[in-house]
């Protein structure tokens, strides 16, 4: 569990985030939504400890970031998994070489063992038999699974997820999304999720956090966000015509 | 101001890349990785350019010796003298500003545009340390570089002279051996040393801290360039009048 409090973060003169209360459950997929610019990206680095807040506390598990010592602090983000929005794949080594980095530099265990755990993770994800290949011989959708097998394979307590769909067909989109929330529930992992698809929050909003002007304009789940009469809500979500079409339907019963 | 900005994030830089340590068997490999990319990867190019440098100063020498009271064996001292004491440290070394200085800064930089350094911090790897002190430790291999880079301009040099009918070869060894000063080798080492670690930290600073897209890896990769030979001149300009006048 992830409880931010109070938090503010801000650039020179401008402030980002102000002042946001939001608890991130465990098991659960927890999404943040919200317009460019709205302060998702600065929000998620400040949770990754990239950026350090200027006033307010993020607490892992009730423990607050800033009393944690060094080491304390590198033993976080050994428990935290990040799959960035390109992936982020080292392309100096190929994909079983990428899963097996975190557990080459943070563990003691033998090379076989490494190489158990990996392909089990491979597996997982779908991708077995494609160990050898380098990440600019496989697909945009293939090197996102890759980047969740990397992100997953040293069993994370926390996993960060940046705009996991970004330039994916719907179908892929669809794959990783479930893949995502599948993961979440087996393993019990607190798992936040910035988007800017709809699609993903109707298929894994399970906690939905929504920003706008660095302010959490509104909380809910999946099922509520289409119920919400927040004006700034159903102006985010209704801004595709899809979902214009869904309300259209729902409204009409249909 | 920009300037000062700069030189403080690159000392800065530097007391990162000694902060925390990788773990010591990642590190082994990283840096055996840069000795074959960065040092043997170059020795074609070093062979080939001291060669043929020691060969022209071998025959601009001896073209110029017109004084019957100037002994032939000159051409050989003079370039004992250029190829240890400039030509290999310093004029191989703005080469590989050229060749290594390029390959670190656009392979660091193109990581930090993919969000691989990224990946890397957020993982609790100190990202200096993992990219750069390997390369710093496998630089440390480079006066090899200059040393065979002396032996092939001076046996350039030899060849030219020699099969050019400028010198005989007894003339030209005793010009080799004629008023050898052993300090100037010191010298020479002293700062090839010292443009190694130029050449391995100027580089990786221009990647490291470049911001954008593609474009700006190239446009990194030319100002890491310029910026290298000019660290690297004026390192030879101070070194030379520290140990030689």
């Amino acid at each position: 569990m992830i409880q931010v409090k109070n938090l503010h973060k801000g650039f020179n003169e401008q402030e980002v985030l102000k002042g946001i209360n939001y608890t991130f459950e465990r098991g659960k997929t927890n999404l943040i939504i919200g317009q460019s610019g709205s302060g998702k990206s600065v929000f998620l680095k400040c949770m990754l400890g990239l950026f350090k807040p200027d006033e307010g506390t993020i607490e892992y598990d009730q423990k607050p970031y800033s009393t944690f010592s060094d080491e304390e602090q590198r033993e976080l983000r050994t428990e935290m998994g990040m799959l960035f929005q390109g992936g982020a794949l080292f392309d100096s080594m190929n994909v079983e070489e990428n899963v097996m980095f975190p557990l080459k530099m943070f563990t003691k265990q033998r090379k076989s063992d490494m190489l158990k755990r990996v392909h089990e993770v491979l597996e997982r994800v779908n991708l077995e038999g494609t160990g050898n290949k380098m990440p600019s011989e496989i697909s945009g959708g293939m090197q996102k699974r890759v980047a969740i097998a990397r992100a997953i394979v040293n069993k994370p307590k926390y996993l960060f997820c940046d705009e996991p769909n970004s330039g994916l067909d719907p179908q892929t989109a669809t794959v990783i999304d479930n893949l995502i929330m599948d993961l979440t529930h087996e393993n019990d992992i607190t798992t936040v999720l910035i988007t800017h698809d709809m699609n993903s929050v109707l298929e894994i909003g399970e906690r939905i956090a929504f920003l706008k002007d660095g302010v959490l304009a509104w909380k809910g789940t999946k099922d509520e966000i289409f119920k919400t009469d927040d004006q700034a809500v159903t102006e985010f979500v209704y801004s595709s015509n899809l979902f214009q079409k869904v309300r259209v339907a729902q409204q009409k019963g249909i | 101001m920009t300037y000062l900005h700069s030189i403080g994030e690159y000392f800065l830089m530097l007391k990162g890349v000694f902060g925390r340590m990788t773990k010591g068997s990642v590190l082994r490999s990283l840096i055996f990785k840069e000795i074959d990319e960065l040092i043997m990867g170059s020795m074609g190019i070093v062979a080939f350019l001291s060669f043929f440098i020691g060969a022209v100063v071998a025959i601009q020498t001896a073209l110029n010796l017109n004084n019957p009271l100037i002994p032939k064996s000159l051409v050989a001292y003079a370039a004992r003298q250029s190829v240890i004491l400039e030509f290999a440290p310093t004029f191989i070394s703005i080469i590989m500003a050229g060749k290594v200085g390029s390959f670190i800064t656009s392979s660091i930089g193109s990581m930090r545009v993919t969000e691989q350094i990224d990946a890397l911090e957020v993982m609790g790897i100190n990202s200096k340390n993992y990219l750069i002190f390997p390369k710093i430790i496998a630089m440390l291999t480079y006066p090899f570089v200059i040393a065979i880079s002396m032996f092939l301009g001076i046996l350039g040099a030899y060849t030219a002279a020699v099969l050019g009918g400028f010198v005989t070869s007894d003339q030209f060894i005793t010009g080799l051996q004629d008023e050898f000063i052993p300090f100037h080798l010191t010298y020479a080492f002293i700062k090839t040393f010292l443009f190694a670690f130029i050449l391995a930290t100027v580089p990786a600073y221009h990647g490291y801290y470049m911001k954008g897209g593609a474009l700006e890896v190239g446009e990194a990769s030319t100002t890491s360039f310029v910026w290298t030979s000019v660290v690297l001149i004026v390192t030879n300009y101070a070194v030379t009048q520290l140990l030689l006048s």
